[in-house]
């Protein structure tokens, strides 16, 4: 879901720490060396990384392509494999049929199925492509937020680690306690009540 | 700070007990609405209400669906011990509308409709609309956060339990 459609989904962040100097040649630094690789004749099964708001199948972050007005915004793309369970189940079947033939045994151990699942799922790895999920971000660093165009509980943690790996920022979510302690302007001591509140009963 | 996961869960109740406080002061308390947002022409429920009982270790989940969702269905909800863990929203600013979920748990934003903005027909009109589009998701980001303010505010205050819940248990009886 992207920022410009026409409905959104938004979960929001506070970042916390600061970049160093140049700022904007440590975030195409984090951007790049943290771009989407292929994994199409890969065996990996998954991968995350960054990608360019405005091309997001061919990643471009030159020429400081990720600010536009006060705000940085760029692309997580996921890339994920999904292989049909029918076709992992048909290749099993043929692969252990095989096998079975091979060997001139009746059965295979709990080992050798595995090993033979395993390898089925492997090779069909190299012949299906993953699939992209691109979710976009605005990031203002002057007021330390970022919204992430996403509620998916997946994409959320993927972003979270990427950013701390690529940025070394922690991203802290904002939900109820979050919103209150960090942006709400409660006094210390009011912190500390908050700590302390339980539930309350509307009905007597 | 407390562990995010730890205090995501234990504190999850604020989500729910700001929807449930919100909804009786759109009822009740407009004058709050206007001072978190000057433009504000009006703040009313959508199409949908989520309520959430817990009683005796189990929880039961009430949905109420169409257009002005069921304020009646909810209000008994409420009666019963309920409170809102879910609202879809319409905010009016000007003559613009903006609809959208907001989920008390994680107080995120979902189906977000802003009011139209021009065509992109050219690359450089991306950068424009993209501004364009920040500047409306900020409208509602910064009622809510001036609202849930008031009630975190309210909330760790006397008032919460001297004026506040008095009133809402008052609502909800009538």
């Amino acid at each position: 879901m992207g920022i410009l459609s026409s409905s959104v989904s938004v979960t929001r962040y506070k970042v916390q720490g600061s970049l160093e100097k140049p700022v904007l040649e440590k975030v195409y630094n984090g951007l790049t060396q943290n771009a989407i690789q292929e994994i199409d004749d890969d065996h990996a099964e998954k991968i995350v990384g960054w990608t360019s708001f405005e091309n997001p199948y061919i990643p471009d972050f030159e020429n400081s392509s990720f600010v536009i007005g006060p705000y940085l915004v760029f692309s997580m793309r996921l890339d994920k494999k999904s292989i049909p369970p029918k076709i992992i189940q048909k290749n099993y079947a043929i692969e252990m049929a095989r096998q079975l033939e091979k060997s001139g045994r009746k059965y295979l151990s709990r080992n050798e199925k595995k090993s033979i699942k395993d390898h089925v799922i492997d090779v069909l790895s190299l012949r299906i492509p993953a699939t992209p999920n691109i979710y976009d971000l605005i990031w203002n660093m002057e007021e330390s937020w970022l919204w992430f165009f996403s509620n998916l509980k997946a994409a959320n943690e993927e972003l979270e680690t990427l950013f701390s790996k690529s940025f070394r920022l922690s991203l802290i979510r904002l939900f109820p306690y979050t919103t209150a302690d960090l942006m709400s302007g409660l006094s210390d001591a009011d912190r500390d009540l908050l700590l302390q509140l339980s539930p309350t009963k509307f009905t007597e | 700070m407390l562990d995010v996961s730890v205090s995501y869960n234990r504190y999850k109740f604020l989500g729910y007990e700001f929807l449930t406080w919100l909804w009786f002061v759109m009822e009740n308390q407009q004058d709050i609405l206007k001072e978190s947002d000057k433009e504000l022409v009006s703040l009313d429920i959508g199409n949908c209400i989520v309520l959430e009982n817990n009683k005796n270790d189990s929880t039961e989940s009430i949905t109420i669906k169409g257009d002005k969702a069921g304020l009646e269905e909810g209000i008994l909800s409420l009666h019963k011990g309920a409170v809102v863990t879910e609202l879809n929203l319409i905010y009016k600013a000007g003559n613009n509308e903006w609809r959208f979920n907001i989920k008390g748990e994680s107080l995120n934003i979902s189906s977000l409709k802003t009011p139209e903005t021009g065509p992109v027909e050219t690359k450089e009109d991306i950068e424009g609309i993209l501004l364009e589009k920040v500047f409306l998701y900020e409208k509602i980001f910064v009622l809510m956060d001036n609202l849930y303010k008031q009630f975190i505010s309210l909330r760790v205050s006397d008032r919460w339990e001297k004026d506040v819940v008095p009133g809402i248990r008052k609502w909800i009886a009538s």
